[in-house]
């Protein structure tokens, strides 16, 4: 099977193209303004690096941060109408309640709180009002907004609700983008409707930037599948992914980190993806970046998506290095894109740590007899000041006393010099393209989050049920079911509930099936 | 602060009371970040709370005792209507024919700790700085309140779509907690509880002083330490008196469930200064027992605090997951609950270990 693995970055567009597991080449190119120009650039330099042509090309992988960048910088987001079916629960904290005003703000704030909703048994809270709903759809009309929302109490145990206002919404307004909360997260009412509305928010430019992607395959040949990675690591196809943006949010650390478990073959480990201005830090587990704990933010909206475990760090290939009184510091200002102009080796003015190494002989990159000046004494300061940085974050990713290797991925990779904190150093091959090959070994999967009365079945009769839905959901998202497997089990009693109810939560992963 | 030694409760100590709450939950009594909006949507429409120390009041005024009832993780789910508790309180009021002077809080661990605040803010009440626990436990009897002899009746549950249940007569909080526990899970696992109010005498003897000010403290050396990049677990410490009992990373994590609560168990490897070493809680909703290499070294009701060592974000033992890195940390209980009557409901007999004998910690230093 031949793939295609893109990842569209900030500062760069990576792609590689892959014959069954051999990485035949990989490529960076400039990230440009309408992101597409730099997609169907990097795709034809990668076919001719490959030296072959897109129709040989089976499957085509994205991961993009596009998404993320829309919500943190809160452009081209749509106005959203934020339906909740709840009353009379729930009353007390509107949707949106705890987003940062200016979010809020791009987006309307424009919310309704209507009966339905469902008690953690499956019991109804209140029934739904259709003509309640239709006096909200009238409003929504009224206002011009396209887009809506919908979240019910509990809809992770009943999306019965959300269903049925989403089918009397689409029937009042047929023209407008629909989200149901229980497609895209779990339970936690807040968490979940945040990533509704976010998602819904998104639906013009996903559909835009969809098709986009569409039109640059097109354009270079390639007329087979293409899908986008989520934040766990996983794929969907490109309609779902046209109407779940909100999932690819975090794809882009998930990515780098599965890539350098691919590159390297080792699948626990600490991985560094060093870019032009930070570097990530997260570690691996069994392959699998470990998934964070608490609440994550995105854009300052707290959501609970399953997300990977990592930290930036103000250091990368474009960091400044600043000779100061108190001695030499680095970043976490940076050149960023603009080190092609700006650093001293590429004939700008700006020292940063891309010179100090180059300086060094630590690469070859740009003209090095621009940074010959350099004092020694003060590219061993800044190259310690580096090591200081990096061996720092290392420890802090660090979940055991275990001697983990350290695999060094991105662009910025030239910035180690040798083994950080005394652990194994590892600098795989495409190391600088990790996060493209990432995403062309992701795999597909499905999850189911419930809870059941343990009073009526057994556990082990629950965990059986809520394993097979887990395995048919990666099915239906295109997974072959031979190779699906359970890679997360988690059950979680209800405390102070009687009935012995508990939440089961089971995750099951498999490759893609292609053809 | 004014002459009564009284202060007003303002928008910026929200946020460090819940993260103070929340680690004085000890692993249970639910996240208080849903409580902490609800409150702070109140303050920003006007609504004003003042803080009294137990000084503060006559004799002869009445204190209502209010608190969530349910299960944390539907808390998360169906968020409250917003009155449960003020109905609640309202129907034990109404019952009685008197008018409460301020609220209290039955357990500042957890969610609870925001209850009070948010029915207080309602009836234009003041909330008192103490509670029933010092921290939080998984029953309604387990408060120095019940153990000194509060009466558990009148009390009232009230739920989201306006129904109101009053427990005219109960024998005591056992009584009541079996009662109230059933009525919550009719009404959705998410209710209101208020009982019987308490002469303000009685609370000045009886609350465990000061715990407001104290899960403020605690949140505040939190923020402060993460805004200085400090180390945390060690900052708790030296903000309450704590001691730093094991480091380790998570290794096992057994639940199971046993008369309606989640009990079990969590394996700890040691790292830092106890590499080599091997820790063991167990839980019922909170952690009651931490053993290091089979000897156990805190106890309920001294308090047991699992923190991120990074970060340390309070783990509630819902969220307990293999590969975590924990600090460990013990703090003393106040001496309210070390009494023989404190022991018989909240020592460790009570809570099924029969083999131990309660050791109570000492505090280490305190420094600001």
């Amino acid at each position: 099977m031949i793939r295609i693995g893109i990842d569209v970055g900030g500062t760069n567009t990576d792609a590689v193209l892959m014959d069954g597991k051999t990485v035949m080449a990989g490529v960076k190119a400039p990230t440009s303004a309408d992101v597409m120009t730099g997609v169907v650039q990097a795709l034809r330099d990668v076919l001719a690096a490959a030296k072959t042509t897109a129709d040989k090309v089976d499957v085509v992988m994205i991961g993009t941060t596009h998404f993320t960048n829309a919500v943190v910088q809160r452009r081209d987001l749509a106005p959203v109408a934020a339906v909740r079916l709840c009353l009379p629960a729930t009353a007390s904290l509107p949707p949106m309640v705890d987003w940062p005003e200016d979010l809020r703000d791009v987006l309307g704030n424009h919310w309704y709180l209507a009966h339905g909703g469902n008690e953690f048994d499956g019991r109804v809270i209140s029934r739904l009002d259709e003509a309640e709903l239709l006096g909200i759809a009238a409003d929504i009309r009224a206002k011009g907004i396209k887009s809506i929302a919908i979240t019910s109490v509990f809809s992770p145990v009943s999306s019965e609700f959300e269903k049925q206002a989403g089918e009397i919404m689409a029937k009042a307004l047929p023209d407008t983008h629909i989200t149901l909360s229980a497609d895209i997260g779990r339970i936690g009412l807040l968490e979940r409707e945040n990533a509704a509305i976010m998602n819904a928010c998104l639906r013009d430019l996903s559909r835009h930037v969809v098709e986009a992607f569409r039109g640059a395959l097109a354009d270079v040949g390639f007329t087979g599948r293409f899908y986008l990675t989520q934040n766990d690591g996983t794929l969907m196809d490109a309609a779902f992914a046209e109407r779940f943006p909100v999932l690819t949010f975090a794809s882009g650390p998930t990515n780098s980190m599965r890539g350098a478990a691919f590159l390297s073959g080792v699948a626990d480990a600490i991985v560094v993806d060093i870019g032009g201005t930070t570097s990530d830090v997260g570690s691996l587990q069994k392959g699998f970046p470990r998934q964070a704990t608490v609440a994550v933010e995105v854009g300052g909206v707290r959501t609970n998506f399953r997300m990977p475990d990592v930290f930036s760090i103000g250091l990368g290939g474009g960091s400044l290095v600043v000779d100061g009184p108190d001695g030499v510091t680095v970043g976490p200002r940076s050149v960023g894109y603009r080190i092609v102009t700006e650093a001293l080796l590429f004939g700008g003015s700006t020292l940063t740590t891309s010179d100090i190494i180059v300086a060094d002989g630590g690469a070859d990159l740009g003209d090095r007899a621009r940074v010959a000046h350099l004092d020694k004494a003060l590219i061993r300061r800044a190259r310690d000041r580096i090591a200081f940085m990096l061996e720092d974050c290392v420890e802090r990713a660090r979940i055991s006393a275990e001697p983990l290797p350290v695999i060094v991925v991105g662009g910025g990779s030239i910035l180690v010099e040798g083994p950080i904190a005394g652990l194994e150093l590892i600098l795989p091959n495409h190391f600088a393209v990790a996060n493209a090959v990432g995403a062309a070994i992701a795999q597909v999967s499905g999850e189911v989050d419930r809870v059941y009365a343990l009073a009526e079945m057994t556990r082990d009769a629950a965990l059986d049920d809520a394993k097979r839905q887990a395995i048919d959901a990666a099915v239906a998202a295109g997974a072959r079911r031979d190779t699906v497997e359970i890679v997360d089990v988690e059950d979680v009693p209800l405390a102070y509930l009687p009935g012995n109810a508990t939440r089961v939560r089971v995750k099951a992963v498999g490759e893609l099936h292609v053809g | 602060m004014s002459d009564d030694g009284s202060w007003p409760l303002v928008e910026a100590d929200l946020l460090p009371l819940s993260i103070g709450a929340a680690l004085l939950g000890t692993g249970g009594g639910g996240n208080p970040y849903v409580g902490m909006l609800r409150s702070r949507e109140l303050l920003r429409k006007g609504a004003t709370v003042r803080v009294l120390p137990l000084k503060a009041l006559p004799d002869d005024a009445l204190i209502g005792e209010v608190g969530g009832i349910g299960a944390p993780v539907v808390g998360v789910e169906k968020i409250e209507e917003g009155g449960e508790c003020y109905r609640a309180m309202r129907a034990v009021e109404e019952t009685l024919g008197i008018r409460m002077a301020a609220l209290i809080s039955a357990e500042i661990g957890g969610a609870n700790s925001m209850e009070p605040v948010i029915a207080a803010a309602m009836a234009g009440l003041p909330v008192i700085d103490g509670d029933g626990m010092g921290r939080a436990f998984p029953e309604v009897q387990m408060t120095t309140f019940f153990i000194y002899g509060a009466k558990a009746s009148p009390a009232a549950i009230a739920d989201d779509k306006g129904n109101v249940v009053v427990f005219r007569d109960v024998v005591d909080m056992y009584w009541l907690e079996r009662f109230a526990r059933d009525t919550s899970v009719a009404m959705g696992a998410a209710a209101g509880l208020a009982i019987a109010p308490m002469r303000m005498d009685f609370v000045r003897r009886t609350a465990v002083p000061g715990t407001v000010t104290q899960a403020l403290t605690i949140g505040r050396a939190v923020q402060d330490a993460r805004a200085k990049r400090q180390n945390v677990v060690e900052r708790v410490c030296a903000a309450t008196g704590a001691t730093l009992f094991f480091t380790g990373k998570i290794t096992d994590i057994r639940r199971e469930l046993k008369g309606g609560f989640a009990r079990g168990e969590a394996k700890i490897v040691g790292l830092g200064d106890w590499q080599g070493s091997e820790g063991r809680i167990a839980i019922q909703n909170e952690n009651l027992v931490l053993w290091v290499d089979g000897e156990p070294v805190i106890m309920v009701p001294d308090l047991i605090i699992n923190l991120d060592l990074e970060t340390g974000e309070p783990i509630t033992t819902e969220i307990l997951r293999y590969g975590q890195r924990v600090a460990v940390i013990g703090l003393p209980v106040h001496d309210l609950m070390k009494t023989p009557e404190a022991m018989a409901v909240v020592g460790p007999q009570a809570f099924g270990y029969p083999e131990l004998t309660f050791t109570p910690l000492a505090f280490g230093p305190v420094s600001a």
